[in-house]
């Protein structure tokens, strides 16, 4: 809970000119214009291009690299192995070797003359078919499982459980302690590390790890209890991040050992010790820039492999810059998969709807490292649980967060599961969550979870019309069907770490500086949002500065981070800058400075405010030097908490004779604590219903299981939703009492989960019976209504 | 991309002179919206390119007694757009304005949508127009969920992607041909061919001809629908296709065409559906046998036999869509 009694508390609801309120960004004119620079816009004097060799098989080993024949092209600069001979390549379109020349063309006809050769190992891409037969593994955990958790979100008990009962493969020297430090793995996790048994690794044959089983209270009691039992298998495929621009960046030696990289990235304080370490150069010698970013969606922290090279291709071109930005195919290929999930489950309830025991049989591909386990049953804590999971080792691509990672796989397969139930017990499936829904609260509830759940429901239901549209499954006359669905999800959303530079000068001027990125949240508007309502300025009267890591250092922008953040480091900044401008000018008030408040340009008594005087002569007042303050998060007096929820509906329509469904429209009820602009809050909201629309319609990472390589790695078969494929779309953001006390709390993530659950529970409740798997496409639909499966067809 | 000649002649005789003798060799460009991703992906890899659109007489939409003559280089923006082509060929100037994205109707060419190549998943990530592999096709052994239904009995299995061409032959469509011999014209239902070797391509041209006309023949009193089972509202391809083409006597079809996209490596031409038509009135219950009829000897090849389903429902929107009824 934030703590309104310290002097940094939040600015009272009447306070606020700015806070809550419908503020337009203050780079969407640059943005819709043309003129924003994105990394993929930066071109630097003398830039040279780099090309990269990829491998084109899933599972190799490189057998030998032979470059001279590129090296020897006019025009190449620089060449770089990356994956030499020996080297063991675990999905295609790895990097294999970049070449960096005076053109795109001669750098393209460079990599093509790089000879590699490779032996071809077997390779598994079938993350569909239910893992079986598969006793559980108890080899020792390696560093890419760890990783793997970390990626995931691997809740921490559940790792430091694993590590204990597994034990680890490698050694914990103190490099590695300083990497995870640097990457803010918890201590009790990096202590649990370096107890952890060491064990000789195995090399296992199968593709499945299945993870040891996890049970809750009674499970056999729970189903006895039930007096109706619903199963079901529900899943949905791995699909990628398709940033609108492509991973990669513009690396440059200034002198031998101070690199200059312009980059894609989420991450701007995080990159120079990822470089510091690759290249072996102080992460002080390190300076990354970013103006604006295209798309991240948890695939962008990292300077990853491919920025590493580029660094070093760029050192052999005798330091010259060079751009390496992923191609398309490239970066649906190796950049980033959001693991699939699948599962088979049943659960239990009264004939009243009480929910009694959950049990689920779940795999799932988050690429060569397997991939954890989704929350289940997600939100809603069903009394009695068994679980089991097995993560299946594939050849797709190696997994990356997406946003809320995890979640929105849980949330389809618990409110699928629980939407089939509600239809066996007859039961309006809104009816039968608020039945339930004292489940929801957190053990320590201490913003009745449960009773915003219900607000968030019957606000939703309300925006749908729900009472009047939603109809007993399959009911419906016609050949075009309509229908209802709905979800809840949840996510965390505490700020990260920041810190924010506040300068007042004598002239009045204010300038701020943040080592953070403007992602979807609207960061530098909100940061102007916070000072200006501290400073009691206009956004206009203040200049800011963030995208570039000589600024004061902030979090990366992932796990809904960064709202909390920035707004906590920039209040905290502006509340000191301001009291000590306060302290400068008291006197000339006849005031005392607690007296005194910031509004509209003035300093003014609270209790008079005539007794005022522009902001521009009291700063005058400082003479010649400035006010300088440093505001941190976390900090003094707590500003923001964490957990948020939602309640997402959905209103399709399905064709039954072509199996296409259409967005008619679609709801989101969601808090989030204090909302700094309501205006991108909503956008948030908006933006993480489309995406959701695309994952659960048109998304998937394409297979072939004979070549092992991805189908789709370009956007026409790739496919996203276009404008209109979207229906109409309602944001209701709760605020008021309840909410605004909790200060900030990240919004990114939650709204991406409910609508893959609420437009699958939509599709059954329209047409009658379940599409058990995503995305919704005709044949899967049509397969549902007709499972002899194309009556027609003469196969 | 690798590096190729680029060359812009002015007549149709330069371009005749400038292509190549065998494929592969030389590429047209006209739009560029198909060939550009070809080169950049190196699927298409040609030593010079002939850019055509300086060739002022392919630009025209014009009217030859009646019949409607399209340059091959208007746009299918234009063809959408354009008064006589709505009035005179609603289901043509329909299908043209409602095809892939603003920005690609902007410059894709009627000639060029005639010519593009599949979007065949094997073919675009460079396995061959056929797709095979140690002789086996990739098709039949992996992922065909959009692969063709009819005329799929191999080597080629792709299906044609031009949504525009199963509407010109429903109106009768003919295109005229350069070549270095002159001028030759056929129907255009003749112009798509299925190809049996790696080494030929989807239609009739040789390697020194290009499409320069399309002829259309008047379509007075002509009743001609078209419907497109598509999953997104634009820059979607379709799952499957049918345009028709009604002559009415009276309350029942005197003559029929159906001919459907996105099943089969060609254009696909029913004339079991048309011939289910003939000498009866439109109907649901004549409109489904009709449409089940062009689905008849459909075959699914493991994972597409959803689309027979969706070539059947195609087929019997557009009969009712042309006769008036409701889709």
């Amino acid at each position: 809970m934030a703590d309104d009694n310290s002097k940094y508390g939040w600015p009272a609801a009447e306070q606020r000119a700015l806070i809550g309120k419908r503020i337009s960004r203050v780079d969407g004119p640059e943005k819709v214009s043309g003129r924003a620079k994105y990394t993929y816009d930066v071109h630097r004097p003398g830039m040279l291009y780099g090309k990269v060799v990829r491998s084109p098989h899933p599972h190799a080993k490189v057998v030998s690299v032979d470059t001279s024949a590129a090296e020897k092209m006019p025009g190449v600069r620089g060449v770089f192995v990356v994956q030499g001979a020996g080297s063991e390549i675990h999905w295609a379109g790895d990097d294999i070797v970049v070449v960096a020349a005076v053109d795109e063309q001669i750098a393209a006809d460079a990599a093509r003359a790089v000879n590699v050769q490779y032996e071809v190992l077997p390779h598994f891409v079938d993350d569909f078919r239910q893992p079986t037969a598969v006793t559980e593994d108890n080899s020792p955990l390696s560093q890419g499982d760890l990783v793997n958790m970390f990626t995931n979100q691997v809740p921490e008990p559940q790792i430091i459980k694993s590590i204990q009962a597994k034990g680890i493969s490698f050694d914990v020297g103190p490099q590695m302690v300083d990497a995870m430090r640097a990457n803010r793995i918890s201590e009790d996790v990096i202590k649990t590390l370096q107890a952890a048994p060491k064990k000789e690794a195995q090399k296992s044959a199968s593709p499945y790890k299945k993870e040891a089983e996890q049970t809750k209270g009674d499970p056999d009691a729970g189903f006895k209890d039930a007096e109706v039992v619903s199963e079901g298998t529900y899943g949905c495929p791995v699909i990628t991040h398709c940033c609108l621009e492509s991973h990669g960046s513009i690396a440059e030696w200034t002198d031998n050992d101070h690199l200059f990289a312009h980059i894609s990235t989420q991450n701007v304080s995080g990159l120079a010790s990822q470089y510091s370490q690759a290249l072996n150069i102080p992460a002080a010698n390190v300076h990354v820039h970013q103006d604006h970013i295209g798309g991240g969606f948890g695939s962008k922290f990292g300077v990853d492999r491919w920025g590493v090279y580029t660094a070093q291709v760029s050192k052999k071109a005798g330091g010259k810059p060079v751009r390496v930005m992923l191609e398309r195919d490239a970066e649906l290929q190796v950049a980033g998969c959001r693991p699939s999930a699948f599962a088979k489950v049943k659960v239990g309830a009264k004939k009243d709807g009480t929910l009694t025991a959950w049990q689920s049989e779940s795999w799932g591909t988050g690429g060569p490292g397997g991939g954890g386990a989704p929350p289940m049953p997600y939100v809603i804590n069903i009394p009695n649980q068994r679980k089991q999971h097995v993560a299946v080792a594939t050849n797709i691509g190696p997994a990356r967060a997406w946003r809320a990672p995890n979640h929105p796989q849980g949330c389809l397969i618990t409110m699928a599961a629980i939407d089939d139930l509600a239809a066996k017990l007859n039961m309006d499936p809104l009816q039968l969550v608020l039945k339930n829904i004292q489940l929801t609260a957190p053990q320590e509830d201490t913003y009745h979870r449960a009773d915003t759940y219900r607000d968030e429901l019957l606000i939703a239901a309300d925006l749908i019309g729900w009472k009047k549209n939603w109809h007993p499954r399959g009911q419906g006359t016609g050949v075009v069907k309509r229908g209802l669905g709905l979800a809840i999800h949840t996510w965390g959303g505490r700020g990260h770490a920041s810190n924010c530079a506040l300068t007042i000068h004598p002239t009045g001027a204010v300038e701020i500086q943040m080592g953070t990125q403007d992602l979807g949240v609207g960061t530098r508007t909100a940061i102007l949002i916070v000072a200006g309502d501290t400073l009691g300025l206009a956004l206009n009267e203040m200049n800011l500065k963030i995208g570039d890591n000589q600024y004061p250092a902030s979090g990366g922008s992932g796990g809904s981070t960064t709202i909390g953040g920035i707004s906590s480091s920039t209040r905290r900044a502006a509340v000191d800058a301001r009291d000590q401008l306060f302290a400068k000018v008291a006197g000339a008030l006849n005031a005392q400075p607690d007296d005194l408040e910031a509004v509209g340009g003035q300093i003014r008594l609270k209790s008079a405010p005539s007794r005022s005087m522009s902001w521009k002569d009291a700063c005058a007042r400082l003479g010649t030097q400035p006010i300088q303050a440093l505001g941190k998060n976390p900090g003094p007096g707590d500003l923001i908490s964490s957990g948020v929820g939602g309640a997402v509906m959905a209103d399709v329509s399905v064709d039954t004779e072509t199996g296409i469904v259409k967005m008619n429209k679609m709801v989101c009820a969601q808090d989030c604590g204090l909302i700094i602009n309501m205006k991108t809050a909503e956008s948030q909201v908006y933006g993480a219903m489309i995406m959701g629309i695309a994952t659960t319609l048109y998304e998937e990472k394409i297979m072939d299981a004979n070549l092992g390589t991805m189908l789709n790695p370009n956007m026409d078969f790739y496919r996203l939703a276009g404008i209109g494929d979207i229906g109409e779309l309602v944001v209701h953001m709760m605020t008021g009492k309840g909410y605004d006390e909790r200060g900030p709390i990240g919004l990114g993530e939650p709204p991406t989960v409910g609508p893959m659950a609420a437009i699958a529970n939509a599709v059954a409740n329209a047409i009658g019976v379940r599409v058990p798997f995503m995305p919704i496409t005709p044949d899967r639909v049509l397969a549902a209504l007709n499972p002899q499966g194309g009556s027609n067809a003469t196969v | 991309m690798r590096p190729f000649d680029y060359v812009s002649p002015t007549t149709t005789k330069q371009v005749t002179d400038l292509l190549g003798k065998s494929w592969g060799e030389v590429e047209i460009l006209a739009g560029g919206s198909d060939l550009l991703s070809l080169m950049k992906d190196e699927v298409t890899t040609p030593q010079r390119l002939v850019n055509i659109k300086a060739v002022d007489a392919l630009h025209a939409i014009a009217n030859q007694n009646g019949s409607l003559v399209l340059g091959a280089l208007v746009t299918l923006d234009r063809i959408g757009a354009a008064a006589q082509i709505q009035q005179g060929f609603p289901m043509l100037a329909a299908a043209a304005g409602d095809a892939a994205s603003p920005q690609i109707r902007n410059v894709a060419t009627i000639g060029g949508n005639l010519c593009q190549r599949p979007r065949c998943w094997y073919f675009r990530t460079g396995h061959g127009l056929l797709a095979q592999k140690d002789g086996k096709s990739l098709v039949l052994e992996g992922d065909n969920r959009y692969h063709a239904i009819l005329g799929n009995s191999g080597p080629a299995y792709f299906v044609s992607p031009s949504t525009v061409a199963p509407v010109l032959i429903a109106y009768g469509a003919k295109v005229q041909v350069t070549g270095p011999h002159g001028v030759r014209e056929l129907p255009l239902e003749k112009f798509f061919v299925i190809p049996k070797t790696e080494q030929e391509r989807e239609h009739d041209l040789r390697p020194d001809e290009f499409i320069t006309h399309v002829i259309v023949p008047p379509a007075t009193g002509v009743r001609a629908a078209q419907y497109e089972v598509r999953q997104k509202e634009a820059f979607d391809w379709p799952y499957a296709t049918a345009a028709v083409a009604l002559t009415m006597n009276g309350s029942t079809v005197q003559s029929a065409k159906v001919v459907m996209g996105h099943v089969a490596p060609i254009p696909w031409v029913s004339p079991e559906a048309a011939q289910a038509l003939q000498g009866k009135a439109v109907t649901q219950a004549t409109a489904d046998q009709a449409a089940q009829a062009a689905v008849a000897n459909a075959k699914s090849l493991g994972h597409n036999a959803q689309k027979i389903q969706l070539a059947r429902v195609a087929v019997k929107r557009a009969i009712l869509k042309a006769a008036g009824g409701a889709a």
